[in-house]
């Protein structure tokens, strides 16, 4: 039905539809399902969405190798002293990103948004837009829907692995899906959609994986909360009106060019980057040899 | 171009924290159990590759015994898979293996059982959570695990590879991929379909003759 970004814009013209509904209609086909049982399916996620980037916030979750956590549970406390330099907005979607990761770091339950890594910054996106804009939980599916399509793109046209593309590809991906969603949450048209689309991808091109010790924890939640900002940020410049010079698909595959361009040792394998600073290479011996706590 | 569902991109829903040590190990040691007979009081994972050096970080070892135990990679047990284990009576072993050509995350799951023989299944998880099951008990195989997937071993002789399929197709049964393997008289046979096994379609391939071992995998979406 589509393969890029330009078959969803002229669908969504051809049929007046918003890019959420594209997405909701082809899945019914392809799955032969009704649209309400896609729609089901996607509630569900919103679900676990929902507890993931929550339960972070209260207590500290600390991660299944003690190398990271309780991170989720600072941030919410700085940003409920009123101190905080960028807000209240960016604070608590960085604290939600933020506990969606520790979460997926304590072998908890989370949905994969594209991947598991990057799964903090879709949640936090739409369920911050929401708290901003007054949305239904009927707008968060649609928006999932949205953010689906753009992933698809990237799944076809590029690649949503770090060890394929690096974290551009995977956060890279997570933030410029999540622009797309909030930006239609706002009311924006497909093309603001992909214009933010494309911003998120732009600001991080060239983003390597560098995963201290193999694991999907440090600089990841990191790069969770800065993806968040990064999809808020790139969602109102569409908004403002701000154009991409170059069309989504050819960001896509600027990106994928990036990606397959970067050495091994930038893509999960925990061979270059931050991983082989001394202080990492201390924390993976020290985890390795069954003496972190 | 390949389609992909929705829920390809936004998900799996699955415990962290990553997609191919964690969620596919469940999902690898799962399908290896399913095609074990039940009854085992013993498993020992056989770790290969990256799967032997970063295991315990990415809670691949309980990601594996969440799997023999029967958990899905969004269940909430697979966190305390090891206790379950345990106050299953259920024995854990794990080692490292060297295999040559492997896949990096790759896995020999062995079943062991008190009065009979002992049943291994290698298998790799190859990423997003997608794994690929290699050999059975030392015969060659390659299949997901995606699709409902028939598993038979025969007596080889004329005309089985027809029966079987006339059954598959008298019960509007699709054939997506097969693949026969022989070795001295005996056949391999695994074939991927596009629609769920039902239990007629079973109950007529078990009809055949000469027929020593038949599997069924249904995959229940995750
Ligand atoms: S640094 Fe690597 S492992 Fe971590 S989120 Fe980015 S791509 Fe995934």
């Amino acid at each position: 039905m589509y393969n890029k970004a330009f078959d969803v814009i002229k669908l969504c013209e051809q049929e007046n539809k918003k890019i959420s509904e594209i997405a909701i209609l082809k899945e019914a086909k392809m799955r032969n399902l009704t649209e309400k049982d896609v729609i089901d399916e996607m509630k569900s996620v919103l679900e676990i969405m929902k507890k993931s980037a929550t339960s972070g916030l209260e207590s500290p979750i600390i991660s299944h190798s003690k190398i990271t956590g309780g991170n989720a549970v600072k941030i919410n406390n700085y940003l409920n002293s009123n101190k905080s330099l960028s807000g209240d907005l960016i604070n608590k979607a960085m604290a939600m990103a933020v506990s969606t990761s520790e979460v997926n770091a304590s072998m908890g339950v989370i949905c994969a948004a594209p991947t598991a890594g990057a799964s903090g910054i879709l949640p936090s996106s739409i369920l911050n837009a929401k708290e901003k804009l007054g949305s239904s939980d009927e707008d968060l599916v649609n928006a999932l829907f949205t953010a689906a399509v753009i992933g698809e793109l990237a799944t076809k046209n590029a690649t949503v692995s770090g060890a394929e593309g690096g974290c551009q590809a995977e956060c890279g991906v997570a933030a410029s899906m999540s622009a797309a969603a909030i930006v239609e949450m706002a009311g924006g048209s497909p093309i603001d959609s992909f214009n933010a689309a494309s911003f998120a991808l732009i600001n991080v091109m060239g983003l390597i994986c560098d995963p201290v010790a193999g694991l999907v924890e440090y600089p990841c939640f990191l790069r969770n909360a800065s993806g968040v900002v990064n999809a808020f940020v790139s969602a109102d410049l569409a908004l403002a009106g701000v154009q991409s010079l170059i069309p989504f698909d050819e960001v896509l595959e600027a990106m994928y060019k990036v990606g397959k361009s970067l050495p091994e040792t930038l893509r999960e394998t925990a061979l270059g980057g931050i991983a082989t600073t001394p202080a990492a290479k201390e924390i993976a011996r020290r985890f390795y040899n069954g003496t972190t706590e | 171009m390949k389609d992909y569902s929705i829920f390809d991109v936004i998900g799996p829903v699955m415990v962290g924290p990553s997609s191919s040590h964690t969620a596919g190990a469940v999902k690898l040691a799962k399908t290896a159990m399913e095609l074990s007979e039940k009854g085992f009081y013993k498993v020992i994972f056989y770790l290969h590759g990256s799967f032997a050096k970063t295991y315990k970080g990415h809670g691949t070892d309980k990601a594996l015994v969440a799997g023999v135990l029967g958990f899905e990679p969004s269940d909430e047990r697979v966190k305390h898979s090891l206790d379950i284990a345990k106050s299953n009576n259920l024995t854990i072993e794990f080692k490292e293996i060297e295999f040559e050509y492997a896949h990096p995350n790759t896995a020999k799951i062995e079943f062991h059982y008190l009065n009979s023989p002992s049943f291994f299944v290698i298998g790799s998880s190859i990423g997003g959570g997608n794994v690929v099951i290699t050999n059975i008990n030392g015969d060659d195989v390659e299949f997901t695990g995606q699709y409902p997937t028939i598993l038979l071993k025969y007596i080889d002789k004329k005309g089985m590879i027809s029966q079987i399929s006339t059954i598959l197709s008298n019960n509007e049964i699709n054939i997506a991929s097969m693949k026969v393997t022989r070795s001295n008289n005996l056949a391999t046979f695994v074939c991927e379909t596009d629609n769920l096994i039902t239990d007629s379609a079973k109950e007529e391939i078990l009809k055949i003759k000469d027929i020593e071992i038949a599997k069924f995998i249904n995959p229940v979406r995750s």
